[in-house]
């Protein structure tokens, strides 16, 4: 038993040194603005969001902190003043997030918390941020519950929530004539997929009055085998095959789909799959409909701000900039726009956090894909123009194009304000404005 | 046990410790709350792991009394924290006394499946309702205290704390004298050898089933804590990787010493919160190196820091193989 008082000294040591790492206080504050930045640096969703996510911050912060960035982004930092983030991972459930956004605002003094993919850790963190008075940005997740279950004053989205994949799927769909008589579904069985499925399979009966529902399948989240429902799906031969699956779970789908001829069969329709597009190369099957979650990646229109993004990014990290890229992208832009604003209104002073707050509210600022207002729920919900299109691969530059590219309005696939999502799909998608 | 401390100066030491919450900087009073409250889950570990049983699946009992707490928040505007801790205790217990009766026929890893297995069941059930939100879970509000509201965060975070620490302290102080009693020394006999112990005129059934309702109890008051410092519930509170999460605590602070429970939960949760401020990329590494290290170099748990030298002059090790079975179970 006498394993020497030595190690244990060790384990005392290490503790105690872990307590008094602990930053003394907000000595630096008045220089730079924190900002606390949370993504998926590890688990099932990092390699398709979080580190895409991640990377695309680095690059628009170095980049507005050297004054890079184009009109009208080309003032340094947040007005003047240097952004330093504080990245963490969001992997370990919703549990960690709390503690660690608490930890964010009240040991580390950071000005402001941005990110967050799941939406289970949204729903999590927002009333904590409420009740602490701190501002949070929500970038990327997809349920509308956030704002529709609660009122939130300090909490924002700067992306249009899941409601938006579906109806333009079913507006692309309609607009291209594409035939719909029987439909078939394979989505995760939690929240996203339970959530996307309803959406699509709505919007479907509004424009579609007379499609026949046939295979409804909900395999579990990170299955990865998909030889049953497959097999199913095959059987059933329906004219459409609708999917939320995402990252690994759709690239196993597409791999194990493609040899049983399930895309000749059926038209497939995925909600969210620029993401797997450069892992999956020439085997993505021609002609899918993919959305995008946006007018993202290579759907994304021309602008001197897009090029800034595309390029740059994909000079630094080898890889075009897809999905998660951009929604972080437009989130931290957002966040300059409402702090500059904030900071012509009281002399040029780093904005505090109800002055920040004020000027996001109701914001609209350009974005690399495309103009994000802020007009839901009260002003702390994005909406946003959204793409979609189809897949074809090109030889030459080894990668998937997507053709016949069909832009929607904002206004077009996105609800009014005080209207919730599923009542407003099925109550036919009253007051959209399409051109 | 002749050297062990008296109950009136455990109370002191807890009433110690809830006034240090005065003087805590803020991130850490709700830091210590989920601490405290995972060591309670852990305690109902450490009591169950006396029967030489471990159950990797306490995440139904504290699932079981995190929902329970917030759907009675949300349907009947219940808020109060210490009612709260009582509904998730019941919430958790009546659950234990259904299925702890069946399940205290079974023993080492069939017992440990098998819990994990139910607790496994009830996540598939949760994802799969809807209407409690599916995996997304849903958001309560925030509790209030003896009809007081406590709008500024710190006061709030404080009342939490205050509420956990005590309640977890006197839990800790019961479990004490638990381990002292008749029943408590049974129960270390029934892992010795149930046959013997049927012998004697004792239902070995019945001291398992005990300890696992007094487990399911704590582990469903743990629940209504962690629910009332995050607000918000999820199906992730009956996963196994939530459940394996409590084993590890009880496996750090050894079955030596209550206080090392608490000692432990605390480590854990503060080397997991700065090695993901530091190293976002690898705090998974950094959490799995400190495990290791302590089943390394303390194989008794972090308890036997301050345990050891008292049991040099004690003759009977009576509580010393358990440490090191829970360590091998896990």
């Amino acid at each position: 038993m006498d394993h020497s008082w030595r190690a244990h000294w060790a384990v005392l040591a290490a503790s105690v040194a872990a307590t008094s790492l602990a930053p003394a206080g907000p000595a630096s504050a008045q220089e730079s603005f924190k900002l606390g930045i949370v993504t998926f640096l590890s688990g099932p969703a990092a390699d398709s969001f979080g580190v895409p996510a991640r990377n695309s911050a680095q690059f628009v912060i170095d980049q507005l902190n050297k004054g890079a960035a184009p009109s009208p982004y080309e003032k340094a930092g947040f007005g003047g003043i240097k952004i330093e983030p504080v990245i963490i991972d969001e992997n370990g459930g919703a549990t960690k997030q709390v503690q660690e956004l608490r930890n964010l605002y009240q040991r580390d003094n950071v000005d402001v918390v941005l990110g967050y993919i799941g939406s289970g850790d949204c729903l999590a963190v927002a009333p904590i941020a409420e009740e602490l008075k701190k501002m949070l940005v929500l970038m990327d997740c997809g349920t509308p519950r956030i704002f529709e279950e609660a009122k939130y004053n300090y909490v924002f989205r700067t992306a249009a929530h899941a409601t938006m994949d579906n109806v333009g799927l079913i507006r692309y769909m309609k607009a291209k004539n594409v035939k719909m008589d029987t439909l078939s579904a394979i989505n995760q069985d939690y929240a996203w997929g339970q959530d996307s499925r309803a959406d699509f399979i709505a919007a479907a009966q509004q424009l579609y009055p007379n499609v026949k529902i046939q295979t409804d399948l909900l395999p579990k989240f990170g299955a990865g085998q998909y030889g049953t429902e497959i097999s199913a799906l095959v059987g059933a031969g329906s004219d459409v095959v609708y999917s939320s699956l995402w990252g690994g779970d759709l690239q196993a789908f597409v791999l194990q789909s493609a040899p049983r001829g399930l895309p000749k069969r059926s038209q497939l329709v995925f909600s969210a799959a620029d993401h797997v597009l450069p892992p999956l190369g020439e085997k993505m099957p021609d002609g899918t409909i993919i959305g995008a979650r946006g007018a993202y990646g290579l759907m994304s229109q021309k602008s001197p701000l897009n090029d800034w993004l595309f390029k740059g990014y994909e000079a630094a990290n080898g890889v075009y900039p897809v999905q998660a890229a951009y929604r972080m992208t437009q989130s931290i832009l957002g966040l300059k726009a409402a702090a500059e604003k904030a900071m012509s209104k009281n002399g040029g002073k780093k904005p505090s956090t109800d002055e920040l707050v004020a000027a996001m509210t109701g914001l609209e600022w350009p974005s690399p894909g495309g103009l994000i207002q802020m007009k839901l729920a009260d002003g702390h919900q994005a909406i946003q123009p959204i793409a979609i299109s189809r897949t074809k691969y090109n030889p030459d530059l080894k990668r998937v194009d997507l053709v016949d590219i069909e832009y929607f309005a904002a206004e077009c696939v996105n609800p009014p304000p005080g209207v919730k999502s599923i009542d407003w799909i099925k109550g036919g998608m009253q007051g959209a404005k399409c051109n | 046990m002749k050297n062990g401390l008296h109950p009136l100066v455990m109370i002191a030491l807890v009433a110690g410790v809830t006034l240090l919450g005065r003087a805590l900087p803020t991130w850490t009073l709700s830091l210590a709350t989920i601490a405290a409250s995972n060591a309670l889950i852990a305690l109902g570990i450490v009591v169950l792991a006396r029967t030489g049983n471990v159950s990797f699946g306490q995440g139904l009992f504290f699932a079981a009394g995190g929902y329970g707490v917030a759907l009675i928040a949300n349907a009947w505007g219940l808020t109060d924290a210490v009612a709260q801790v009582i509904i998730g205790a019941a919430c958790g217990g009546l659950l234990g006394l259904i299925v702890g009766p069946f399940i205290a026929r079974y023993s080492g890893i069939f017992f440990g499946m098998l819990t994990l297995a139910l607790s496994m069941v009830f996540y598939g059930a949760l994802v799969k309702s809807t209407a409690l939100g599916g995996s997304d879970g849903f958001n309560v509000g925030r509790p209030t205290l003896l009809g007081l509201s406590f709008t500024d965060p710190r006061e709030a975070d404080f009342m939490l704390y205050a509420v956990s620490v005590i309640v977890t302290g006197f839990a800790g102080i019961g479990a004490t004298i638990l381990f002292r009693s008749e029943f408590g020394l049974a129960s270390l006999a029934v892992r010795e050898n149930n046959l013997r112990v049927e012998y004697l005129g004792i239902s070995a059934n019945r001291v398992i089933s005990i300890n696992f309702v007094i487990a399911a109890i704590f582990a469903g008051a743990s629940g209504a804590f962690a629910l009332m410092a995050q607000r918000h519930i999820d199906p992730q509170f009956a996963y196994w990787t939530t459940s394996g999460e409590f084993v590890f605590v009880a496996v750090l602070a050894g079955t030596q010493s209550v206080a090392a429970v608490f000692v432990a939960s605390m480590a854990l949760e503060l080397v997991r919160s700065f090695s993901s401020l530091y190293l976002p990329n690898t705090w998974q590494l950094v959490l799995g190196v400190f495990l290791l290290g302590v089943i390394l170099f303390l194989p008794r748990g972090i308890g036997s820091l301050w345990i050891r030298k008292r049991r040099k002059r004690s003759t009977i090790a009576a509580n010393a193989p358990i440490a090191a079975e829970t360590g091998a179970a896990s």
